[in-house]
């Protein structure tokens, strides 16, 4: 498989006030031609930055260096008609929140149909024509009536397959999903999920799936790539992952997993310790605060990704003590 | 659509006229419970003329006979005599106010919707570059000078110095007439108007929303044209109906300098000197026009924003 997407060294600043936030250190990664890739990290680990970098959406306040491809093209801080020409058309983000990610003032079948047109060349009939088919595709009750609605008259079930529908309508490479189920209770969840998969059975769409829930990516990925602190610190195939977690932070997540015959409502064991602050920048490994095996060294030396690119990999001194 | 709109047009003005009364009514007694009467500048009149002049106004019935017959005749359209006016009754000072003060007031209010909207769009799109630095103060400047200098500043350098135009005067409202006056009453407008596109367009900029729409690939100006423009217009509409209510009512300041027959001196003449009939039908008019721009104001709303449209069912 070749590489449809390559992240290499890039990080994502952002200035706030006179101090600065590093969302992303020094990711790299590659995205296959019809793979799909989860990507886990708690809140704040920089898992939307990086992807919002890549496609030039990163706030005003923000600053991405590096070097993102597409089909080997760098597109990163690429001119607006560069990425005007590959957004939407070849990559396509579903966004985190979909109550406010959609334009509150125009009606569900003109925001698919303006996509249609702009990049499929279509006429207003044919674009019409097409969001339905969309809307149908997402399995949104009543399509036809709900091209003529609001946002803020659908759920937000709905909503979220209008985004997904958004995202799809062009048929992309590449479509980034970020947290597409948080927000959703379980069922729907569920559905949403089998959605993407069939989207990219159909369509050999790669997919990337941001998420901070592990069980969620495992259901669903490939390969998953563990971002902490804004740094990759695990990476691999799913498979690989769960059956030897080589990082201390990705045993601590596999091991706050609700498995089957815990109680839910019981204590589940999660990471002692805060995430740390994406302000500060440690000298060792970032981890260590919250590390059982923390040793001098860690706070010290900042462990690297011992063989990057390799099937399993991770950032740990443990792996070359 | 259309069908609750008007429905809910017309329950709004049906509405209007028990609101209209009572601003009649209050205007009424606090008219009266004012110290002064109309006369009291007259100062040595005879205490028989006082009193048959008070008889052939009507103001030596009781208060509230008074005010049953100026009800009555308000509903039949006739805002009685003016007091101090002599030559005129109250309805035909307005007829021939009211129009000369709107015409200047609505023309001067498009003049500045159409710069300070197109202002704010640009500043807020070139946010913190020059443009933008330089409006901002510009409109800064615009908001902190009164008219009553920069009303004459125009007059003296475009009417007196460059001959221009004409320095004051009516004229029927011919258009070199109005140029100046309306100038005047529109910069302070324009620039409250482009701060106030401006922080709608910031905001909306930010929202999600937008990014959504700029991931779709559509060029900038689509996604302005498209996904901003309607939402960032919000804030201005609250503002225009009652800023327009109170320009078309007329500006003493402007009226004065430029020596226009508009209602803005009558009406300050009128509080003056306790002209009762005249200061009360103005103050009626004034609420019925506040009403109507509320009610506009209120459509206009609707038609940028799909969750007031459904309210108003
Ligand atoms: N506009 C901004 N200005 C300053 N800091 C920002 C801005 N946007 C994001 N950040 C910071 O960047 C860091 C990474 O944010 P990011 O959105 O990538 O987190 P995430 O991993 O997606 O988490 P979540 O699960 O909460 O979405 C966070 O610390 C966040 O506070
Ligand atoms: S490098 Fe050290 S502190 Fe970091 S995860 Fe490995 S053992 Fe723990
Ligand atoms: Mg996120």
């Amino acid at each position: 498989m070749s590489a449809l997407l390559e992240v290499r060294d890039l990080s994502v600043r952002f200035n706030v006030g006179d101090a600065e936030l590093n969302a992303v250190r020094s990711l790299s990664f590659d995205v296959s031609e019809g793979e799909c890739l989860g990507v886990v990290g708690e809140s704040g680990a920089g898992k939307s930055q990086a992807f919002l970098a890549a496609l030039g959406l990163l706030a005003d306040n923000a600053r991405a260096r590096g070097s993102v491809r597409y089909r080997g093209r760098e597109i990163l801080n690429a001119p607006r008609r560069e990425l005007d020409a590959l957004r939407g058309r070849r990559m396509a983000m579903v966004f985190q929140d979909p109550l406010s990610g959609l334009t509150p003032t125009a009606r569900i079948g003109h925001q698919l149909e303006e996509s249609a047109r702009r990049h499929l060349g279509m006429n207003a009939r044919q674009a019409r024509g097409k969001a339905l088919e969309m809307l149908e595709t997402v399995r949104l009750p009543d399509p036809r009536r709900c091209l003529a609605l609001y946002p803020f008259e659908l759920s937000g079930g709905m909503r979220q397959r209008v985004m997904i529908a958004l995202g799809m309508i062009c048929e992309p490479d590449l479509l980034i999903a970020d947290e597409p189920t948080t927000a959703l209770d379980v069922t729907i969840q569920a559905q949403i999920l089998r959605l993407l998969g069939e989207l990219q059975r159909d369509a050999n769409t790669s997919i990337v799936l941001i998420t901070h829930d592990l069980s969620v990516a495992a259901a669903f990925s490939d390969r998953i790539m563990i971002l902490y602190n804004g740094r990759l610190v695990e990476s691999g195939t799913t498979h690989e992952v769960f059956r030897s977690p080589k990082h201390p932070y990705t045993a601590g997540l596999l091991a706050s997993l609700p498995s089957l015959t815990i109680d839910p409502a019981s204590d589940l064991p999660t990471i002692p310790g805060q995430p740390p602050d994406a302000m500060k920048s440690v000298q060792g490994c970032a981890f260590a605060e919250r590390c059982k095996h923390a040793m001098d060294r860690c706070w010290s030396e900042r462990p690297v990704l011992a063989a990057p690119g390799a099937q399993h990999a991770a950032a740990c001194h443990l792996l070359s003590a | 659509m259309l069908a609750p709109m008007l429905a809910f047009t017309l329950r709004r003005l049906a509405v209007a006229i028990p609101t209209l009364l009572a601003i009649a009514t209050a205007s009424f007694f606090l008219m009266r419970a004012a110290p002064g009467g109309p006369f009291d500048t007259e100062a040595d009149l005879d205490p028989e003329v006082l009193e048959s002049l008070y008889r052939a106004y009507g103001l030596d019935q009781p208060l509230l006979e008074q005010y049953r017959i100026y009800l009555a005749n308000v509903l039949k359209g006739d805002f009685g005599p003016s007091l101090v006016y002599e030559d005129f009754n109250v309805t035909e000072l307005i007829a021939i106010g009211l129009p000369v003060s709107a015409r200047l007031g609505v023309t001067a209010m498009l003049l500045a919707l159409l710069f300070g909207g197109t202002c704010g769009i640009v500043a807020a799109l070139r946010h913190n570059r020059l443009f933008d630095h330089a409006t901002m103060t510009m409109a800064m400047t615009g908001i902190a000078i009164p008219s009553f200098v920069t009303a004459p500043i125009l007059a003296l350098f475009f009417g007196l110095y460059l001959k221009l135009l004409p320095v004051a005067g009516w004229n029927g409202g011919a258009a070199a007439n109005m140029v100046l006056p309306v100038i005047a009453l529109a910069l302070p407008q324009l620039a409250i108007i482009a701060r106030l596109m401006r922080g709608g367009m910031l905001e909306v900029l930010r929202a999600n929303f937008v990014r959504t729409a700029r991931a779709k690939g559509l060029p900038e100006r689509q996604v302005v044209i498209n996904h901003v423009l309607q939402s960032a217009a919000v804030p201005l509409v609250g503002y225009l109906g009652p800023a327009l209510a109170g320009i078309m009512t007329g500006s003493l300041v402007i009226e004065l300098i430029f020596d226009l027959p508009g209602i803005g001196r009558y009406f300050i003449q009128g509080a003056l000197n306790r002209d009762y009939p005249l200061v009360m039908g103005i103050v009626i008019v004034y609420g019925a026009l506040i009403i109507l721009l509320n009610l506009l104001s209120d459509l206009a709303y609707a038609a940028l924003d799909p969750r007031v449209r459904r309210t108003y069912r």
